[in-house]
């Protein structure tokens, strides 16, 4: 809409007319409905708290990061929330590189409001030492792709991002208990953040024809558009934020029908960044699991490594992690096979780190650490014949299992204490 | 804390519903093709109008309309504490950005091709609601101006505290 510079695209007439046209019989370019949305997609990185989302052509990426600082005056024991914007000049040819320009503002404003005001982030449990010290939680907004309806895809990044978010665990100490001192990921399981409610952002486009609204609006809708607003809610039906800032005046009726088409949206995109993140956390879980010795689908034909991120037991394990490449398999969580099966995997692994020192080395891209439960890390290579061989003399691995072992830990204990 | 009395009333006695005292007062800042200032109880705003005017960054000329242009700040003495960045700040960026989408919706830019219209909004005492002053205000200054517009645009701040909604 307020495009000013040199270089911008601009539509043709014939394009505006068209979309104009279509749009009062009822049809979209892309052929949606009027009030549907388009594909939804979240992805994560590697890192807790880095998602990327696609909703159509448009792609944002955010990204969730925490510091120590010093609280507000005004609230001293409550931790801070800020969104930053990044408009990527990749993105669309009208971005500027710099600073960031009006609509960067607008739209970091506006999620702000969303998440802050509403306080969908309980920021008082991020106060570590009131008055002194607090958790500031940094949201990082990277458009990629301009594809139309930037607010909405980079709302869902942002709460995204704040849902697998891990921030260290921090405990005070020192002489007079006023040090903070913060533990690595590795020592203490970094506590993810409470999240009260999900306010979800809906953009409304509004065209010359009155009557005429849609539903998340693509580049094209939105260089037509005579008017947007944007109202954010979550799924209790609270309205946490509306944006309609100029543009073409709409009745007050239309207001309120757009707020209850939102409620039916939000709802929909509620359940879906639930579901993503569950399925992300589950699989994250699944990698800090201690891994049997010999597990169930031994994944030695050398296909690609899940590395996992595992706890450290003994000396010879360390060793095996700092010299074996990554292979790691793939087990059903069960929890009760962790502490009974630990010796057994001291003394397997034992004799996995001494054919494995023999055999090539294999890139080593895992992290072994100490911890303080049970936790082991198992590498295997691809390569080593040992592998197989172990594996196989075990097979298919059930409960009963878990309690088999107690024997073999009484015979063989003597010959553990000798590897290690 | 009580915001509204059992009585009804406000901390300054107002009722729910009521606004504060409205003043205001134009023709201002003498230079500027229009001004004015506004008053909303202790929130002082001064706006100051200039066009229409020739585009002084020619790449961002309009061939059709005129451009509308707005920039809102703080002064660094309107807030109880000395403001540090009176402007440039995310907030008032997206202040002006809103102000001028809404003075530009009511302008009739079509009869100033190739022109730009300035508006400038300044926070002289802020008290709450200076978003509505400054609305109010450049309204007013763009009237004295002599600018085309499409009818008055008036805006007003309201709250939601315990179940109650309060005005102004």
């Amino acid at each position: 809409m307020e495009q000013r510079l040199a270089n911008t695209w601009r539509m043709t007439v014939n394009e505006k007319k068209f979309i104009e046209s279509a749009l009062v019989s009822g049809l979209r370019v892309d052929g949606r409905n009027l009030y549907d949305y388009r594909k939804l997609s979240i992805n994560f990185g590697k890192e807790d708290g880095s998602a990327e989302v696609h909703l159509g052509q448009t792609r944002v990426m955010g990204i969730a990061t925490s510091q120590l600082v010093q609280p507000y005056r005004d609230r001293p024991n409550e931790g801070t929330l800020s969104i930053f914007t990044e408009f990527s000049p990749m993105a669309d040819p009208s971005f500027e590189p710099g600073r960031p320009g009006e609509f960067a503002v607008e739209l970091g404003r506006v999620i702000d409001r969303g998440l802050r005001e509403s306080r969908a982030v309980d920021t008082e449990s991020l106060c570590v030492l009131a008055g002194k010290l607090v958790w500031a939680i940094r949201i990082d907004l990277h458009i990629l792709d301009n594809g139309g309806n930037l607010v909405d895809a980079a709302n869902v990044a942002a709460l995204a991002a704040l849902s697998t978010f891990r921030r260290p665990e921090c405990s005070l100490g020192g002489e007079n208990g006023q040090e903070v001192i913060v533990h690595p990921p590795e020592a203490r399981e970094p506590l993810p953040l409470i999240i009260h409610h999900l306010p979800i952002a809906v953009t409304f486009a509004f065209f010359s024809d009155e009557s005429t609204l849609v539903v998340d609006p693509t580049h094209q809708e939105e260089a037509v558009m005579a008017g947007r607003m944007t109202a954010t809610l979550n799924t209790n039906g609270d309205i946490c934020a509306i944006q309609k800032a100029g543009g073409e005046g709409v009745p007050q009726s239309v207001i309120m029908h757009c707020l209850r088409i939102a409620a039916t949206k939000a709802a929909d995109i509620t359940v879906k960044i639930r579901d993503t993140v569950e399925a992300y956390n589950t699989e994250r879980a699944l990698q800090k699991i201690k891994r049997h010795s010999a597990p169930v689908a031994l994944d030695v034909s050398g296909t690609v490594p899940n590395v996992r991120k595992n706890q450290v037991k003994s000396e010879d394990q360390r060793e095996v992690s700092g010299s074996v490449g990554t292979q790691v398999e793939k087990l059903k969580p069960m929890n009760e096979r962790k502490n009974s099966d630990q010796s057994n995997d001291i003394e397997e692994t034992s004799k996995f780190s001494k054919k494995q020192k023999e055999s090539q080395s294999k890139k080593s891209t895992q992290q072994a650490s100490p911890k303080g439960s049970a936790e082991e890390m198992k590498a295997i290579s691809p390569a080593t014949e040992s592998a197989k061989i172990a594996s196989q003399t075990h097979g298919e691995k059930t409960l009963k299992d878990a309690v088999k072992p107690k024997h073999k830990r009484k015979k063989k204990a003597p010959s553990a204490v000798d590897g290690s | 804390m009580e915001y509204v009395s059992p009585e009804g009333l406000r901390i300054d006695g107002r009722r729910p519903m009521e606004m504060r005292k409205l003043q205001a007062e134009i023709g201002v800042v003498a230079k500027a093709d229009g001004s004015a200032v506004f008053e909303m109880g202790n929130t002082k705003v001064i706006a100051a109008v200039y066009g229409p005017r020739e585009v002084q960054n020619r790449s961002q000329q309009l061939n059709d309309q005129a451009l509308v242009r707005c920039e809102y700040s703080m002064a660094n003495f309107s807030t109880g504490d000395r403001m540090r960045k009176p402007k440039g700040d995310r907030r008032s960026t997206e202040i002006s950005l809103v102000i001028r989408q809404t003075m530009e919706a009511c302008i009739l830019t079509q009869l100033m091709p190739r022109s730009q219209i300035d508006i400038y909004v300044q926070v002289l005492q802020a008290d709450g609601g200076t978003r509505s002053a400054c609305i109010n205000a450049a309204t007013l200054a763009l009237a004295d101006a002599g600018i085309p517009m499409r009818d008055f645009v008036t805006s007003c701040s309201a709250g939601y505290l315990n179940s109650t909604p309060l005005l102004g």
